[in-house]
């Protein structure tokens, strides 16, 4: 039987920061169930990729676990109803994933009884399914990476399969202060966490998989390494990782668990290794075990403008104003409403929008960083030792007020990984994280401009060459012509003079 | 409810620079207090009048490159310039040859370069070359340390205060009664006299290590050091790789002829060396970036100080050693640039 003590193998990441966890505030009540709420918004892309397209019309009456809409092909995932009610608009809403600004919605009104569509038959247990029809089932449930990304997992899961892959990771390092929902799975449901997992490794065809958690969640760590013994599954390890903000990045856990880099601009697949969120494994046991597609999820909502921060499982489509009220509302204190970490997270204007896949923490904070005056840079490099991908921000940020592009590129602009840890420990709090985001925007509009440009070049390159073409086969046409008539001699002129007169005529 | 729109990251930042300018000012403190015993209050005028020379020169170069002043002042960095000139002239310095030397660093070494964060050369370390050049007589004028045994004629307050402010010393002293020659003068002047190191330790100026008094406050400057390290404000790079730059060559040369090379303590406890070491060369602005850089950053300038103080014609160097490194290093950034992560190294290609 394996040994499920965590082990501590582990490769180095390059700087990183210690930062205050915040968690405890969240994690002292179990998870708590939210009850419906009159009105679920269920914005139509809740992923990456592919938008989706609805398959229900305003007026009609729908079921929990039912179709909503659908992306073509096996691109993007599926939106199911999370309760049972009436579509009662298709209408634009404000949405996280466009900082409260309104993106297409199917809104139901929940008529309280959560009637779920009947399920076809018993599921066939996946042990029996050949591994592309496990994947292919994966892709109907409408799971999507619930780590933040929101890939659709299926599609992941697909790209994976086509490459040579040693390791499945499952990541529940959940490195950014304030959040605690994959704690919480880990420490209430860890059985599904393990059980998820097989399927991953049946799907993949793959016998390793690593279940990587920070070493600041020992009652999460506890309650996966009973779970294991209980599985009695010889293909799964469990890791610690120290809690080093930002471990559970994707490509950083790799290179903590497997000490390989992930190669500039590819993949954790190009090392062998797809990284799966905790909770995507939980969701995918929840649809392939109990034919529960994704229509909820853990969210923390915490934070000090938070007057009782908790875990809660909320229906996908529950107004953020919600959860706030379930815990007690917000304090006096409140300013920022933020959709994710603290320092990775979204700031949005409204608690209108809805829960969706991705929202795994609403943070709601006062005004903790004092908006002190930006200074020059004094080149104390404190970003370049903190920074995981051992970039020199000190140097991007002066390309970047020079807006030297070359510069930029070669000193790894596209390789920031955007984690903010340059930003916190800057002494002349100059905002880089966002001056970055806002020099790779440039670089991309740059790029899109220059395939225009040189999309448009080549048109015109081909049109000239086109008329060139066209020109020279006139005058060679003609000068045939002219030979001819030449060779023929002055009867097959006065010919053709009379055979064109006649034309002319007509 | 409404909320406030902000940008990633929400967390307070961690540090300030007026934070860190302040805790270099503080730990400087020990080594001042140091520096008044052994020297008498000169380094008191020389920090009032250096302090309201750059004070005075940031916020008319503000002024004139039409940016709030304010926001400059606060930051005090041009309080940390004033302290290390301070440091580096003697304690005996008229108030006029310290308000050059402060209003050339920020004027000209620090403000005609873009300010904070832009300039060059270390502002402190340019305008105390530019006195030496333009004051030698002044500049090598170094009051006696209080010994206790022999008849040095030690300064009070007031007299110190006329000689700043007048440039000229009580009626009835002379030069040659108040000052003595530093330690590094006496070593260089020895040894081209042919005496040897023994001999020339057991003058009366001498201590253990360096001179009298030279070497408490380059301990005291030395406590102020580790502790802006564990503060994490200075890394070990640069402190160690200017200890390394020097003591290696000078504790090579003193293993293979003792007699006629001063002792690696010797080079470390006399002077400013460890002035140097932790506070002068520490300056982030004008050091390289990396930290591999920034060792041998640090090397370079100690091994400049060695070679300067040995075959140079100055009798310390450190200015010269610091200004010259600040000129490699944009090589030296250039060439010790880290590798990023998934960039080469075990990164397979995709």
């Amino acid at each position: 039987m394996s040994s499920p003590a965590p082990t501590y193998d582990l490769g180095k990441l390059h700087g990183g920061l210690r930062l205050d966890a915040h968690k405890s505030a969240s994690t002292g009540l179990p998870v708590q169930s939210l009850p419906l709420p009159a009105q679920l918004i269920l914005p139509i892309d809740q992923h990456a990729g592919q938008p989706a397209q609805p398959l229900v019309g305003v007026g009609e009456r729908v079921l929990r676990g039912q179709l909503l809409a659908e992306s073509p092909g096996t691109l993007g995932a599926p939106v199911h109803a999370s309760s049972s009610g009436k579509v009662v608009a298709i209408e634009p809403w404000p949405v996280v994933s466009r900082h409260g600004d309104p993106a297409p919605c199917i809104v139901i009104e929940c008529d309280g009884d959560d009637r779920a569509v009947e399920s076809p038959e018993d599921p066939v247990p996946y042990t029996e399914l050949p591994a592309d029809a496990v994947l292919h089932a994966i892709l109907q449930g409408g799971i999507v990476g619930l780590g933040g990304a929101v890939y659709p997992t299926a599609q992941k899961l697909m790209q994976a399969a086509a490459c040579k892959l040693e390791y499945l990771i499952l990541n529940g390092a959940e490195c950014e202060p304030y959040i605690s929902c994959d704690d919480m799975l880990m420490r209430e449901r860890a059985d599904s966490v393990v059980s998820g997992a097989q399927i991953l490794l049946h799907a993949l065809q793959l016998d390793c998989g690593y279940i990587v958690v920070e070493s600041d969640k020992p009652e999460a760590i506890r309650q996966l390494a009973s779970a294991m013994t209980d599985a009695a599954d010889e293909r799964l390890v469990l890791k610690q990782v120290p809690t080093i903000y930002p471990s559970g990045g994707e490509d950083q856990l790799v290179q903590l668990v497997t000490d390989r880099e992930v190669p500039s601009g590819g993949l954790p697949t190009d090392v062998g290794c797809l990284v799966q969120n905790v909770g995507t494994a939980a969701a995918i046991h929840d649809w392939l075990q109990n034919g529960e597609p994704l229509i909820s999820r853990i969210t923390t909502i915490t934070g000090d403008g938070i007057a009782n921060p908790m875990n809660v499982r909320a229906r996908i489509g529950t107004p953020v104003a919600e959860l706030a009220k379930f815990a007690g509302g917000y304090t006096d204190s409140a300013r920022h409403l933020v959709i994710g970490g603290p320092m990775t997270g979204k700031s949005i204007t409204t608690d209108r929008v809805p829960v969706v896949k991705a929202t795994n923490c609403i943070l709601v904070l006062s005004d903790l960083r004092a908006p002190g005056p930006e200074l020059p840079c004094i080149r104390c490099g404190e970003c370049a030792a903190v920074c995981p991908v051992q970039l020199q921000p000190q140097q991007l940020f002066w390309y970047a007020c020079a807006d030297d592009e070359r510069k930029l590129r070669s000193h790894g602009l596209i390789d920031c990984i955007e984690c903010g840890c340059c930003d916190l420990v800057c002494p002349s709090h100059i905002p880089l994280t966002y001056d970055f985001r806002m020099a790779k925007a440039r670089i991309r509009e740059l790029e899109d401009e220059k395939a225009r440009a040189e999309r448009a070049r080549r048109r015109f390159e081909a049109r000239s060459e086109r008329l060139q073409r066209e020109q020279h086969e006139r005058e060679t046409e003609l000068a045939r012509q002219k030979e001819r008539a030449r060779q023929a001699g002055p009867d097959a002129i006065a010919e053709i003079m009379k055979r064109k007169q006649r034309d002319e005529g007509d | 409810m409404d909320f406030e729109r902000r940008e990633a990251p929400y967390l307070a930042p961690t540090a300030n620079v007026a934070g860190i300018m302040q805790q270099v000012l503080l730990a400087l403190v020990p080594a001042a207090i140091a520096h008044v015993w052994f020297f008498g209050p000169g380094l008191i005028f020389n920090l009032v009048v250096a302090a309201a020379a750059c004070i005075g020169g940031e916020a008319l170069m503000m002024r004139l490159r039409g940016r709030p002043a304010a926001s400059a002042l606060a930051d005090c960095s041009a309080l940390v310039t004033a302290a290390l000139l301070a440091f580096a002239l003697p304690s005996l310095t008229p108030w006029w040859i310290t308000a050059t030397a402060a209003l050339f660093a920020i004027i000209v070494a620090k403000h005609l370069y873009g300010g904070l964060g832009f300039n060059i050369f270390n502002p402190a370390m340019a305008g105390y070359v530019v006195a030496l050049v333009a004051f030698p007589m002044h500049l090598n004028l170094w009051v006696a340390p209080r010994m206790g045994d022999i008849d040095y004629q030690f300064l009070t307050f007031l007299q110190t205060l006329q000689y700043t402010l007048t440039g000229n010393l009580p009626d009835m002293l002379t030069y040659d009664q108040v000052s003595r020659a530093t330690p590094l003068d006496a070593m260089k002047a020895g040894l081209n006299d042919m005496r040897t190191t023994a001999e020339i330790r057991s003058l009366p100026v001498m201590g253990d290590f360096g001179g009298v008094g030279w070497e408490w406050i380059g301990n005291f400057i030395a406590v102020g050091g580790f502790w802006l390290m564990i503060r994490r404000i200075v890394r070990w790079h640069i402190p160690l790789g200017v200890g390394a730059g020097l003591l290696v060559p000078a504790g090579v040369m003193w293993l293979l002829s003792p007699g006629t090379e001063p002792s690696p303590g010797f080079h470390m406890f006399s002077g400013a060396a460890l002035l140097c070491a932790f506070f002068i060369a520490t300056d982030p602005v004008s050091a390289a970036a990396s930290p591999k850089g920034r060792f041998i950053y640090g090397a370079g300038i100690g091994l400049l100080i060695y070679a300067i103080r040995t075959w140079g014609a100055d009798v310390d160097g450190v200015a010269y050693a610091v200004l010259i490194m600040n000129m490699a290093v944009p090589a030296i950034d250039r060439i010790t640039r880290p590798r990023i992560v998934g960039h080469g190294g075990n990164a397979r290609s995709p």
